[in-house]
């Protein structure tokens, strides 16, 4: 294999090209190359989802692929999420359910609940609970951050239909699971 | 409230100052910090838990490209003899006895241990190049357990006791206390009454005794730093919980004043205690010296594994009973594993201790405690130790005595309670809550709901624990009043997801009357941040609370005495008018504004809090713990969902409600780890399981089925507006809960802990518990909370 390579990709919207050598970790390439560190390593090993990034749109651990792999790719990372100053709704909804406490796992989550809620609009909890299996978080016992993905599902579904007006058709109201109260 | 706050305190919950910067991945932590030119290091670590130092062959390392030296003990001993302006260097730390060498000297106490250190240009050079690094061993016998290492031919792990150089005052090695034993790192006791004899005459006399895992707290960022060394000038940045002990520990490596040490600590991802003193900032910080250059050191998990655990607790309980339940005598022994340097086990042994026998009137109490060297990693703080090591055994032997005599188990634990205003320990702080008002609240909501069906075996099991919380009362903070009346908070107390800068700022809105937009809580830096001892034992909302709380007050005072300077004299008498009443932005920007003219200004308030006043008497308060736990197990699989938790957070005021239940919530989650999940298996001279994938940790899918987290404001603590610590209190139990919970459903008492789902189900074997005729938990079962509770 060759030592370096250059990589060209694009990360939140943005075409890169740059020479890297062979061996590096997509995670580093983002932190350590590209400065972005909202990328968080914490497990090494694809169990904790502290570095979800999307790369063309499905999570994947930065820590555990090659930079190379992104080659000719889509990436986001948190970074790429907010419109300027503009949250997106699942940012908005773990701001407003305080949805972190240390938040070394927080952009983790947050990637993982943009691909969830981007495939599946209204998840269920127990779709919740099956897509974020894959990221751990030590501080809250999760209980904030279910609401708060079901709370982004809410908001992305009110933006839709803001945008949309005409074919708006609320989503049917799935039934709570009993699993988690106040 | 107080009159005219700003309405950021209590009955409704503030959003985290934190979380914008915590959504966009714009938190900076310690492992996000770069420096100009920066080095990467790479730990080189013992592949022997016990041998003597017999060579290293560097040369193939040296000759990767990129790596700029391999460091040994000696190489820094070496090179400080030669340096001119550096006096010698002091090559271990460990705040109680500084037993722990920075790099391996001589010989090598646990696998894992790091012996050299490889600094390179990049970090992946770094890696590559220690893995070229050859070390030779001389094979020693390793001392595995406590059994092993307290031996009568067990050879010392430490033959030097490093007497008298203790940097924490009042503590006290067992040499000190004239009853030093080879590999007893620190030894405790607590008696008052005659045990012996209480329990010799007791009706009923009750013997359990149970081993509490080694466990890893995994906070997700893993130990890091990076350090500069300019010009007589030490600077790091780590993740680190107390900066204040690890600027001490790094001003004795180096022999600097403390003014010359800088530690900074920006956002810390998750630190439970296991942040807690002193880590790999005195290894970074020799690298930068040793190559003058800046040095970043991150560890990967499996290093921070080796680097911090929690000590393993082996807790044998004796108690004695009254045919009615009341308490006659308890006989405590804990045996802490505490591998190979002492680090905070010193203090988790005291609290061990403290927090063994629980929150119960006991006549004749005695416990006896050691901290024991092994050849394993180092052990230290992990939230809400003691309690957490000690509750397995000493709860459980109340819901067997439970048993034996026919009581109902929270009704026994009702009738022991120690109540308000009684001592709990002599000379302490006496009882400052109603404990037995708590657990009826407990009961109540554990018994509350009732799930059914499936083919499962249900119990509830309920634990209580107290802890003397809040460690030593000493902080300073101050707050700064802008000219344009915003306000800017120092303290020294770290934000690790504890919700800290949030609190904090919410006493400072309240207090001053400025919105909270408006207050800015500064990086805790040592050069800049007044001082503070820990950011620990559930301590900062009081304690460093109460400070910020003085801080405010001091600068109200202030300004308003600015403010009736400005009316000038009053009109009789020629002294100053009653300073008025100032409050908020508008009032302060203004009085700046008049009081210094056009050169502007600002006010800085300061507040101190030290052991007296109403924080005179030790501790600072009591944390309960009281927790419940509702499972269901499938006896074919072992598999145990918990369907409902309950935790009580008897807060005193909840300044901020979500946060607080935040904490309790955490601290169970954590808790339940440790009861069914977690444990660091030693397979010979090292961890089995030294990952996140075998070392399993609660997930989003183990979530209880049902969460009561419940606050109990009394308005009775010691902190601003009659607030209280949390955070460490619902660990503490949970335990010996679940333990409860299963012996219940099972038939059989359980001797260790984590109940995982093999455990759980030839617990069922051997109880004979089985769900065959689909009835649920109709199996042959101890009396437990599981028939009792619903009484």
């Amino acid at each position: 294999m060759a030592e370096s390579l250059v990589l060209r990709t694009t990360v939140n919207g943005t075409a890169v090209a740059r020479a890297v050598a062979a061996r590096t970790l997509l995670a580093d390439f983002l932190r350590d190359d590209l400065g972005l560190t909202g990328t968080k390593v914490s497990c090494d090993a694809q169990v904790c989802g502290a570095c979800t990034v999307l790369v063309d749109g499905l999570p994947v651990s930065a820590c555990s692929i090659l930079a190379a792999d992104a080659d000719g790719r889509g990436v986001t990372t948190i970074e790429g999420l907010a419109d300027d100053d503009e949250l997106s709704p699942v940012q908005r909804a773990f701001t407003e359910c305080s949805a972190m406490q240390c938040g070394y796992c927080t952009p983790g989550f947050i990637l993982a609940t943009e691909a969830l809620l981007a495939d599946v609009p209204d998840p269920a909890d127990a779709e919740i609970r099956h897509a974020l299996d894959g990221n751990l978080c030590r501080c809250t016992g999760y209980r904030p951050i279910m609401e708060a993905v079901r709370l982004a599902a809410r908001l992305r579904q009110e933006a839709r239909q803001a945008e949309a007006p005409g074919d708006a058709t609320p989503p049917g109201q799935r039934p709570e699971h009993n699993e988690v109260t106040r | 409230m107080t009159a005219g706050g700003s309405g950021e305190i209590g009955g409704h919950s503030v959003g985290r100052v934190d979380a914008l910067a915590k959504v966009t991945g714009r938190a900076g932590y310690a492992v996000d910090h770069r420096l100009p030119g920066c080095l990467h290091a790479r730990v080189v670590r013992s592949q022997r838990a016990h041998a003597r130092l017999t060579g290293i062959s560097r040369d193939a390392a040296l000759a990767v490209p990129g790596c700029v030296a391999v460091i040994t003990a000696e190489d820094l001993l070496a090179a400080a003899a030669g340096r001119r302006g550096t006096g010698p260097l002091f090559l271990r730390f460990g705040h109680v006895v500084p037993d722990h060498w920075i790099l391996a000297h001589d010989k090598v106490r646990y696998y894992g241990e790091p012996v050299a250190v490889v600094v390179a240009e990049t970090p992946y050079a770094a890696y590559d190049a220690a893995e070229l690094v050859d070390i030779d061993y001389q094979d020693l016998p390793p001392l595995m357990t406590p059994a092993d290492a307290l031996a009568a031919d067990a050879p010392a792990l430490h033959p030097d006791r490093y007497s008298g150089e203790s940097i924490m005052p009042g503590t006290a090695s067992g040499e000190e206390k004239g009853t030093w034993q080879p590999n007893v790192a620190y030894q405790a006791d607590l008696a008052w009454g005659d045990a012996e004899a209480a329990l010799a005459s007791a009706p009923v006399v009750v013997e359990t005794s149970g081993h509490f895992p080694m466990l890893f707290a995994y906070p997700m960022e893993p130990y890091n730093a990076v350090a500069s060394f300019r010009d007589g000038i030490l600077e790091v940045t780590s993740s680190a919980q107390h900066p204040f002990q690890v600027e001490r520990d790094l001003a004795r490596v180096f022999g600097l004043p403390l003014s010359q040490v800088r530690v900074q600590v920006p956002y810390i991802g998750g630190g439970y205690g296991a942040k807690s003193y002193t880590k790999i900032e005195p290894l970074t910080a020799l690298a930068a010296w040793y190559t003058r250059r800046p040095v970043k050191l991150v560890l990967d998990v499996e290093e921070s594994i080796y680097t911090t655990r929690a000590d393993s607790a082996d807790v044998t309980v004796r108690s004695g009973f009254e045919r009615d339940g009341t308490l006659i005598a308890r006989q405590i022994d804990v045996v802490l594993d505490t591998g190979a340097y002492l680090d905070n086990s010193a203090q988790v042994l005291e609290k061990s201790v403290n927090r063994c026998f629980g929150p119960y009137r006991i006549p004749h109490l005695q416990v006896t405690a050691r901290a024991v060297y092994t050849s394993t990693s180092p052990a230290s703080s992990y939230r809400g130790f003691g309690a957490a090591h000690c509750s397995f055994a000493s709860e459980t032997n109340m819901d067997l005595a439970a048993g034996q005599l026919g009581i109902d188990p929270i009704e026994l634990r009702r009738r022991n309670l120690v109540a308000r205003g009684q001592q709990l320990l002599p000379g302490r702080r006496a009882m400052d809550t109603d404990l037995a008002d708590d657990l009826a609240v407990l009961r109540e909501a554990i018994t509350g709901y009732r799930p059914s069906g499936g083919r499962v075996l249900r119990a509830t099991g309920v634990s209580c624990t107290v802890a003397d919380a809040g460690a030593l009362p000493s902080s300073t903070a101050q707050v700064r009043i802008l000219s344009d009346g915003s306000v800017v908070l120092h303290t020294g107390a770290t934000e690790m997801g504890q919700g800290s800068h949030t609190v904090l700022s919410q006493i400072v809105a309240e207090e001053l009357g400025v919105p909270l937009a408006a207050v800015r809580v500064a990086p805790q830096d040592t050069l800049t941040s007044p001082f503070e001892r820990t950011t620990g034992a559930s301590r900062t909302t009081t304690v460093v609370g109460s400070a910020v709380q003085r801080a405010c007050r001091d600068a109200l005072e202030k300004i308003s005495r600015m403010a009736a300077e400005i009316d000038g004299p009053g009109p009789r008498d020629g002294r100053p008018a009653a300073a008025p009443d100032i409050r908020g932005r508008a009032d302060f920007a203004k009085v700046i504004r008049a009081w210094f003219g056009p050169g502007g200004g600002e006010v800085a308030g300061v507040g101190v809090v030290r052991r007296a006043g109403n924080f005179a008497q030790l501790p600072p308060f009591w944390e309960v713990g009281m927790v419940g736990v509702q499972v269901a197990i499938d006896p074919d699989t072992g598999q145990l969902d918990v369907e409902h938790l309950v935790t009580i957070g008897d807060v005193g005021k909840a300044l901020n409600p979500a946060g607080v239940e935040g904490q309790d919530l955490g601290a169970a989650t954590q808790g339940l780890g440790g009861a069914l999940w977690e444990e660091l298996i030693y397979d010979g001279q090292q961890i089995a399981n030294a990952n996140i994938i075998e070392y399993r940790v609660p997930r989003i899918s183990d979530m209880p089925g049902r969460i009561d987290t419940i606050l109990i404001e009394r308005g009775d603590g010691p902190g601003p507006y009659g607030s209280k610590g949390v955070g460490e209190g619902a660990r503490g139990p949970m335990g010996g809960a679940v333990a409860s919970a299963v012996a219940a459903a099972t038939g059989v008492w359980p001797d260790r802990l984590p109940l995982t789902p093999e455990r759980i189900w030839r617990l069922c074997q051997a109880g004979k518990a089985t769900t065959a005729t689909g009835e649920p938990g109709d199996g042959e079962r101890p009396r437990g909370v599981a028939e009792e509770a619903g009484k």
